[in-house]
């Protein structure tokens, strides 16, 4: 036992006392005499901190490559060993994040229920939550700024509005935080971290689902009818959730970096919000300004999350007719998925090693 | 020791740190002239001015080499805040290195969950979701639900797990927390002091379980404050001091050195030096 250990130890000496490793060596053993036997083949290397050693604990030493790599890196090739928190490539992150598909889920979940588990009422608030917000938009846009004004069935306008409006906020801003607000389990734990923008957006998925519950019931009290399309409202989330997964994972990635963004994202999503039609319509207001720059109908209109919210009112209410999309909805709607979803996960695996450095 | 040759390929290697350093950069710590100035000049200068600008490197770990080997026991000692555990969170590969590599078979796991549970969700759930969490399958947590809730013994005085982990006292969320995290099974198990936490005979039984968790592990890393726990499991020990490594040898050997270090100068880094070089922070 004790040789095999011996052994191992003569090795390590082995790769210490060639020239290249024994220059950097001795960089670090300037104080001599304090070498206790020296017979020993491991070499420890005790030896006095100086002075210029404190200094060393604050500054970074200039980044050239060692040299004794190849020697170490070779035993390391030899015994087919792998670079630890090394990049994977993308289909092998693929992998291993579909592999996590029920950490994901359980997360989300998780998540979903600790949030109100203090709550007299408990999960009521999931349903509560949404409908409270909805009345204040109703109580100001509606009441107080007359916005209703020609857009007919404007409570289910303004609430679908409302609701699909606060699924891709909420994802956004949950995204934002999803490195740098669980540091300590991107420091503990070892998952694909894209793991946690997903799971963030699903748990916001799963919020929505509540709100929908309650959509279904306001629209049915304001005399909205059940109809086919309601259907259409499944592939309308879909696109929209791949939507706000890639933006959060983008959104991760430089909250990760810079954490002063989270403080930023409130005013940026407000903005976008009032630009994107929740509480008015896009249609409505182009056909009464018709002195408007001719880009303006265009870019307004082909704003995702504006894309999104019609999806959902053309779906669900009878009179939000098709005529009030934009041209070729669904293909701007699965471009924006396909462009966020894909170009947001690639661009959030590229820094995929550097996440947890704090 | 002139009859043992180097021998390369004979023992298999598990990990191998190739020059390694690791720095920690810490933005807000006020270094610069007011910190909003200091910011700005930040996000204006990037680079050239992160040092003068507030944002405080500290190097934890510094050009560290060893090579651990298959069925090895290593401990790591040093006094607090040597790099103990940065070192070993990236053998796990959960903090990137500066300079270096870090070369492993297979994937080194921390024996630690506590960042992945939710104190408001039941324990029942929490096992679930911490065992999903090391990366086991639906199936397995399954299997091993109930052993975990046995090891734990929450359930010896009722029917605990079943209620939210914020009700229950620290020992027993300690305990809960050790159970899940030693459920699994790992190739390379890094172990962090203080885990065996609890009262006697629980403190007994994760003590078996971790000889048993090391029984079936590759390679043990083992970071601890207890020269006793160290003499009793390790083999071989690595001495970090101040980021660098000091010593590595067979346990008796650094163990020696270090009691007479630590005997000797309590708190050597806070000495003023005589003769100080003039070098800012």
């Amino acid at each position: 036992m004790r040789s095999d250990v011996d052994s191992a130890y003569a090795h390590v000496a082995t790769i210490r006392s060639r020239p290249d490793v024994r220059k950097r060596e001795e960089k670090r053993e300037e104080t001599p005499g304090n070498q206790p036997g020296g017979s020993r083949a491991p070499a420890p290397l005790p030896h006095r901190a100086k002075a210029a050693d404190v200094s060393q604990v604050l500054h970074t030493p200039p980044s050239t490559a060692a040299p004794a790599d190849t020697d170490l890196a070779a035993l390391a090739a030899r015994h087919g060993l792998s670079v630890s928190g090394a990049r994977p490539t993308l289909p092998e992150y693929v992998r291993r994040l579909w592999a996590r598909r029920h950490f994901i889920a359980a997360f989300s979940t998780a998540k979903l229920t600790a949030q109100y588990s203090q709550a007299k009422l408990g999960q009521v608030w999931q349903v509560m939550n949404p409908l409270l917000n909805a009345a204040v938009y109703y109580f100001i846009f509606g009441v107080l700024l007359q916005t209703k004004k020609g857009v007919p069935d404007y409570v289910p306008f303004l609430v679908t509005g409302v609701f699909v409006w606060t699924f891709t906020q909420s994802s956004i801003l949950s995204g934002t935080r999803a490195i740098s607000g669980n540091l300590g389990l991107v420091r503990a734990l070892h998952f694909p971290r894209a793991a946690l923008p997903i799971s963030f957006c699903l748990q916001q998925l799963q919020q929505l689902l509540f709100s929908m519950a309650a959509l279904a019931v306001i629209l049915l009290v304001f005399g909205v009818p059940v109809a086919v399309s309601w259907v259409l409202a499944i592939p309308a989330l879909v696109l929209q959730f791949t939507f706000n997964a890639g933006v959060s994972m983008i959104m991760a990635r430089l909250g990760a970096k810079t954490p002063d963004i989270a403080q930023l994202m409130p005013f940026v999503l407000r903005t976008w919000m009032y630009v994107s039609g929740v509480m008015w319509s896009i249609d409505h207001l182009l056909s009464r300004h018709n002195d408007l720059p001719s880009w303006v109908g265009p870019v307004l209109q082909a704003n995702p999350a504006a894309v999104y919210i019609d999806l959902m009112r053309f779906a669900l209410i009878d009179s939000f007719h098709a005529s009030r999309l934009p041209a070729h909805v669904w293909l701007i709607a699965t471009g924006w998925a396909l462009l966020a979803g894909v170009g947001g996960f690639i661009y959030f695996w590229k820094a995929e090693e550097t996440y947890g450095r704090g | 020791m002139a009859d043992h040759t180097p021998l390369t390929d004979e023992r298999t290697p598990t990990v191998i740190a190739d020059g390694v350093d690791i720095v920690y950069r810490v933005n807000g710590t006020g270094a610069g002239r007011g910190s909003a100035t200091a910011a700005l000049n930040r996000m204006l200068r990037r680079k050239q001015a992160e040092k003068a600008s507030g944002v405080r490197k500290v190097h934890a770990v510094k050009n560290v080499s060893f090579v651990a080997y298959r069925g090895e026991a290593i401990g790591l000692i040093g006094t607090n805040g040597s790099g103990k555990s940065t070192l070993l969170k990236a053998v796990a590969g959960l903090l990137p290195v500066e300079n270096g590599r870090i070369y492993t078979d297979g994937q080194p796991s921390l024996l630690g969950v506590n960042a992945a549970l939710m104190n408001d969700l039941t324990g029942e759930r929490n096992v679930h979701l911490g065992g999903l969490a090391m990366g086991m399958s639906r199936e397995q947590v399954k299997e091993r639900y109930q052993e975990i809730v046995d090891f734990s013994g929450i359930n010896d005085k009722g029917d605990f797990i079943t209620l939210p982990m914020r009700t229950y006292s620290s020992g027993m969320q300690a305990r809960l927390r050790f159970s899940i995290a030693a459920a699994k099974d790992h190739d390379v198990l890094l172990i962090d002091e203080a885990l065996a936490t609890g009262d006697g005979s629980f403190r007994k039984r994760s003590e078996a379980r971790i000889r048993e968790l090391r029984a079936q592990a590759g390679t043990v890393f083992l970071v601890s404050h207890s020269n006793k726990s160290i003499r009793d499991t390790c083999d071989r020990v690595l001495w970090l001091e101040r980021g660098e490594l000091r010593m590595d040898g067979p346990t008796e050997e650094v163990m020696k050195e270090y009691e007479a270090f630590t005997d000797d100068k309590p708190r050597p880094a806070r000495k003023p030096r005589p003769k100080q070089a003039p070098v800012s922070a």
